[in-house]
């Protein structure tokens, strides 16, 4: 599916772009779109070794495992597919507390570690698992309390109260997590008996 | 005050972790630097398919394809009363994050962050993610090809992010 979007996205705008007149735009965006994910790749990369090396050490003196167990009854009923105490649980919970608190370059490095341990339970090692694609919903439904990046950027253009949108905004992730969560699983009961 | 709070957070959990590292007595600076060797393997795996993704995305929103796309939709939105200018910044989201805030840039310039657009845009940003990008990162760095529904689930969850924010903003300001 994955392989259409892209194929979609590419034809669509090259086509386009040669229609009106507009390829000279896209041939730079061609050649140049390899530095793009190289200056990403190193922009994440010493952030990635920097949370990653923190929370090794939150594992190995057994907090990750203390504190899962808080969230881990919540947790349970979402990823049914999960053994009891699995690793998987402490770095999901881990990654979800970073994304509330809006910590984004740390929930990112926990997120794909999360991800690793899910592909360790999972059979078929090219097709994504149900728990790993419910993880990747409450990640993608943007879960987060603090939105800092959003009021900064109010506060940067002179917003009278740059935080007055904070309680709109977890309402609305609330709302948009349940709605996909749910819609999750309904897609996952719909593929399995196909 | 809450920028106070956020610039302790992370100082205050890296403290946290280390100290009650040392009270169990963990070797901790051995222990984070093999932690953070992991990240070499993650962003190593990562790099093709990121590649991939913003090469597919940054050629359609260059070619303007959306924007001439968005004209026709116009029409529509004004009939219910929902500010037209909106549509390309929530349209952007789910696909590349740093558009998406540059629209939200143009909104606070033009219609100031006070303004119901300016909230609206706010929240919109606020409550919704980057789905292809997470899903390029999180799928991309452990291998996996066959997506499934996972595409459709986030975009839904983005879906309702939009139309709960309208709503809330309607209902609030």
């Amino acid at each position: 599916m994955i392989n259409k979007i892209w194929g979609i996205f590419i034809i669509s705008g090259i086509t386009f772009a040669l229609l009106t007149n507009n390829i000279e735009v896209i041939n730079k965006e061609i050649l140049s779109s390899s530095k793009t994910a190289l200056d990403m790749i190193i922009q994440i990369f010493p952030v990635m070794a920097l949370w990653l090396g923190i929370m090794n050490i939150a594992k190995k003196s057994g907090l990750l495992e203390k504190f899962s167990k808080l969230i881990s009854p919540f947790l349970k009923i979402l990823f049914p597919d999960i053994p009891k105490n699995h690793e998987a649980f402490s770095l999901i919970s881990s990654n979800i507390i970073a994304n509330m608190f809006g910590l984004g370059n740390a929930s990112t490095p926990l997120g794909l570690k999360a991800m690793k341990s899910l592909q360790q339970l999972n059979d078929k090692k090219d097709t994504a698992s149900r728990s790993m694609i419910t993880f990747l919903v409450i990640n993608t439904s943007g879960l987060t309390l603090v939105p800092t990046t959003i009021i900064s950027l109010r506060m940067f253009y002179g917003s009278n109260n740059p935080t007055e949108i904070v309680f709109a905004c977890i309402i609305a992730t609330i709302l948009s997590t349940i709605g996909g969560l749910i819609m999750d699983r309904i897609l996952a009961n719909r593929y399995k008996k196909c | 005050m809450l920028t106070a709070i956020s610039n302790l957070i992370i100082p205050i959990i890296v403290l946290f972790i280390v100290f009650y590292g040392i009270v169990k007595q963990v070797n901790v600076y051995d222990v984070f630097i093999s932690g953070a060797k992991e990240s070499f393997d993650m962003v190593f795996s990562l790099f093709p398919s990121l590649l991939a993704m913003i090469l597919g995305i940054n050629i359609f929103l260059k070619s303007n394809l959306l924007n001439t796309l968005i004209n026709f939709i116009k029409p529509i939105l004004v009939l219910i009363k929902i500010p037209y200018q909106i549509l390309p910044m929530a349209l952007i989201r789910p696909i590349s994050g740093s558009s998406a805030l540059a629209f939200l840039n143009n909104i606070f310039e033009s219609f100031g962050p006070d303004s119901f657009i300016g909230k609206l845009g706010s929240v919109i940003q606020g409550s919704t993610d980057t789905t292809f990008y997470i899903i390029t990162l999180y799928f991309g760095c452990i291998g996996i090809k066959k997506i499934r529904y996972a595409l459709w689930a986030g975009l839904f969850a983005d879906l309702i992010g939009i139309i709960s924010s309208i709503l809330i903003v309607k209902l609030m300001f």
